[in-house]
C-alpha cells in the first residue's frame, strides 16, 4: 500500500516562485448603506417576511372589524360609567394587540432565521462589524414595520368606524382633537414594539424561546397584573411596556397610566436599553 | 498573508486550539491537516473573528479581521456549505453577500457560472444537495476575487467528479499567486492538493513543512527485502541495529537501515536477497505516526495501523 500511496504523492509540481496577489485597488471600503442594501435584500428574499406582513393585516383588520362589530352591538347594554370611558378611537386598535405579535415575530424571524440556518456565519464573515449588522436589520425592519404599521393602523381605524356607524355607540373621525396622533401613534407602537422584539431575539438567537419571552412580556404579564391587589397593579400596569405604550393610541387618558407621549417614551427607552444590551452581547459573543 | 500568534480558545475547560503559531504564505495552498476535533475549525473561525481567541491574535494582511475594510475582497471562506438561509435562491443568497461589500451583480452570474450552478441560480438553496451546497459555498467565497481563501473541509459530499474540480480550482487559486488554506483530514487529499501542510493535534501544531519534507522526515520510512534465508538475514539486521518486522506475504519490513546499507551487510554475510525495495512513506502513514498520540476519539479496535480512525 504504500508504494501506491507513494506513486499517488508525485504529481504535485514544485511550486514556481508565484507573485503574491493582492486586494483590486479599486475595490471601495463597504459603508452602512451597503450593509443596509444586503439586509433589505435578505429580509425580502424569503418568504416567510410576506406570510408574516399578510397575518398581520388579516388579524388587524379582519380582528379589528370583528371587535367593531362586537362592541358596537354591545354599547346600548353597556352602563353608565363605561359609556363614559367609551374611547372609539382605542376601540379600534384592539386588534392591534394581536397584530403585534405577528410584527414581532417578523422581528424575531429577521435575527434568528439566521441563527437556525447558520447564515450568521457567513453574514459575519461579510460583515465583521457586528453593530453594523445589527443596526442594519434594526433599520432595515423599522422601516418595513413602520409602512406596513401606518397603512394598517389607519385602515382599521375608518373600517372600525364605519362600523360602529352603524349603531347607537359613539364614532371618532380625524379631525377630532388627539384623534390623527392616535391613528399614527398606532403604526409607531407596531414598530418599536417590533423593534424591542428584535432585540430580545438577538439576546436569546433562538425563535421559541425569543417569542416565548415576547409572549409573556405583552400578553401574559399585563393579565396577570390585573390579579394583583390594585396598589400594586396599577403601577405594574403603568410600567409594562405594554401599559405604556398603548396610551399613544387612547385618545381618553386612562386613569393610573401615563399620557401619550411620556407612556409611548417609556416604552423606547425599553426599546433602547435591550438593542443596546443586544449589540453589546452580539459583539461579545462568539458566532 | 496570515499570521498566527500563541493563538489560544478554550470552551470553558476543554482547550481547542492551544498556542498555535503560523503563518500562510501566497501562492501555494496549505493543507491544515488534523484528526477530527484537532482544533481546525476553531483555529478558522478565529481567522474570520467569528470566535474570539482567549490568547493569542491572529490577522490576515496585518489587519484582525473585523477591521478589514472590504471583508469579501480581502477574504472568501467556506467554513459550512449550510451556513446559508435555505428559502432564499442560490442568486438571492449571493445577491446579498455581493451587496453587502459593493460587488456588482455581474459577478454573482460570473461565480454561479465558474461553479456550474448557472442553471439552478434560481433554485432555492434549500433543496440542494451537499455537493451543490458545497459548490454554492465556494461561489460565496470566491465573490470578492479576494486573496487569500479558506476552505473547511471542500471536497465534503462531492463526488469524484467534483473533488477532481475541487483539487484542481484549489491549485489553479495558488498559482494565481493567492494564499489558499484547505483543511481535511483526508491525507491522500492533501497530498495530491497541498504544497505545504500544517498538522495540528488536540489543537497544537505538530508540523509545519513542505509536503515533501513531510514525508521525508518521517520515521515511517522502510525497506522491503525478500530472502530465502530470511532466518539469518533477519539475526544479521538486528544485530547491524535495524528493526524487522515480517510482513504478511513472506517479506520483512526492514527500518532503521536504508537499502544500500542491507545490501552491503547481504554480500558481506553472503546472505541471497530476492528483493530489496526502499518504501517512502505515505503522508498517510507519516500523518498518523504524528498523530497517534492526539487522536481524541479512538475507534474500539484499532486495526493494523489505525488507518479507519482518521483516513474515512
Amino acid at each position: 500500500m504504500s508504494t501506491q500511496a507513494l506513486s499517488g504523492n508525485t504529481p504535485a509540481p514544485a511550486p514556481a516562485p508565484r507573485e503574491p496577489r493582492a486586494v483590486d485597488p479599486a475595490t471601495r471600503p463597504y459603508r452602512f448603506s451597503d450593509v443596509v442594501r444586503s439586509e433589505w435584500t435578505k429580509v425580502r428574499t424569503v418568504r416567510s417576511t410576506w406570510w408574516t406582513l399578510l397575518a398581520t393585516a388579516v388579524v388587524v383588520i379582519g380582528l379589528g372589524a370583528l371587535i367593531g362589530l362586537g362592541v358596537g352591538s354591545h354599547y346600548k347594554h353597556m352602563g353608565l360609567g363605561d359609556r363614559l370611558t367609551f374611547d372609539p378611537t382605542r376601540v379600534a386598535f384592539f386588534s392591534l394587540l394581536f397584530g403585534q405579535l405577528a410584527v414581532s415575530v417578523l422581528a424575531v424571524l429577521v435575527v434568528t432565521s439566521e441563527y437556525s440556518t447558520g447564515m450568521i456565519r457567513t453574514s459575519l464573515q461579510a460583515v465583521p462589524r457586528r453593530t453594523w449588522l445589527l443596526s442594519a436589520k434594526a433599520l432595515v425592519f423599522a422601516a418595513i414595520a413602520l409602512v406596513v404599521g401606518e397603512i394598517l393602523s389607519f385602515a382599521t381605524f375608518f373600517v372600525v368606524q364605519a362600523l360602529l356607524k352603524a349603531g347607537p355607540a359613539p364614532t371618532s373621525s380625524l379631525g377630532q382633537p388627539h384623534v390623527l396622533r392616535a391613528v399614527i401613534g398606532a403604526g409607531l407602537y407596531l414598530t418599536v414594539t417590533g423593534l424591542l422584539s428584535l432585540g430580545v431575539a438577538t439576546l436569546i438567537r433562538s425563535t421559541a424561546g425569543a417569542i416565548t419571552i415576547i409572549v409573556a412580556v405583552y400578553f401574559v404579564l399585563p393579565v396577570f397584573s390585573n390579579a394583583l391587589p390594585s396598589n400594586w397593579a396599577n403601577p405594574v400596569q403603568k410600567w409594562l411596556p405594554t401599559g405604556a405604550g398603548q396610551q399613544i393610541f387612547s385618545v381618553k387618558p386612562q386613569s393610573h397610566y401615563f399620557t401619550a407621549w411620556p407612556g409611548f417614551l417609556v416604552l423606547c427607552v425599553y426599546t433602547a436599553i435591550v438593542l443596546v444590551a443586544a449589540g453589546f452581547a452580539l459583539n461579545k459573543r462568539d458566532a | 498573508m496570515i499570521e498566527a500568534h500563541n493563538l489560544t480558545k478554550l470552551y470553558g475547560e476543554v482547550t481547542a486550539v492551544d498556542d498555535l503559531s503560523f503563518s500562510l504564505r501566497p501562492g501555494m495552498v496549505t493543507g491544515f491537516l488534523g484528526p477530527n476535533g484537532a482544533g481546525k475549525t476553531t483555529t478558522m473561525r478565529m481567522i474570520l473573528g467569528l470566535d474570539r481567541p482567549t490568547k493569542g491574535s491572529v490577522t490576515v494582511a496585518g489587519h484582525s479581521y473585523h477591521d478589514l475594510h472590504a471583508p469579501l475582497h480581502e477574504v472568501g471562506a467556506l467554513i459550512d456549505a449550510k451556513a446559508m438561509h435555505g428559502g432564499r435562491t442560490a442568486y438571492n443568497h449571493l445577491l446579498c453577500l455581493a451587496q453587502s461589500n459593493a460587488i456588482p451583480r455581474s459577478r454573482i452570474d460570473e461565480v454561479l457560472r465558474l461553479v456550474g450552478l448557472s442553471d439552478v441560480g434560481s433554485r432555492r438553496a434549500g433543496g440542494f444537495s451537499l455537493g451543490m451546497a458545497q459548490r454554492l459555498g465556494i461561489a460565496a467565497a470566491l465573490l470578492g476575487d479576494p486573496p487569500v481563501l479558506l476552505f473547511d473541509e471542500p471536497v465534503n459530499g462531492l463526488d469524484p467528479e467534483g473533488i477532481l474540480w475541487v483539487r484542481n480550482l484549489m491549485r489553479s487559486l495558488a498559482v494565481e499567486g493567492r494564499t489558499v488554506l484547505v483543511s481535511s483530514h483526508l491525507m491522500s487529499e492533501m497530498a495530491l492538493t497541498a504544497d505545504h501542510l500544517l498538522v495540528i493535534g488536540r489543537g497544537r501544531l505538530i508540523a509545519d513543512a513542505a509536503v515533501d519534507d513531510f514525508v521525508d522526515g518521517s520515521s515511517q520510512q522502510s525497506v522491503l527485502v525478500r530472502s530465502p534465508q530470511a532466518d539469518d538475514l533477519v539475526r544479521a539486521l538486528v544485530v547491524a541495529g535495524a528493526t524487522t518486522e515480517p510482513e504478511p506475504d513472506g517479506g520483512i519490513g526492514v527500518r532503521k537501515l536504508d537499502a544500500k546499507a542491507i545490501g552491503e551487510l547481504a554480500a558481506k554475510e553472503g546472505i541471497v536477497l530476492h528483493e530489496l525495495t526502499p518504501r517512502r512513506a505515505s503522508l498517510e502513514e507519516a500523518f498518523m505516526e504524528l498523530t497517534r498520540d492526539s487522536v481524541d476519539y479512538h475507534a474500539g479496535t484499532p486495526g493494523a495501523p489505525g488507518v479507519q480512525e482518521v483516513a474515512v
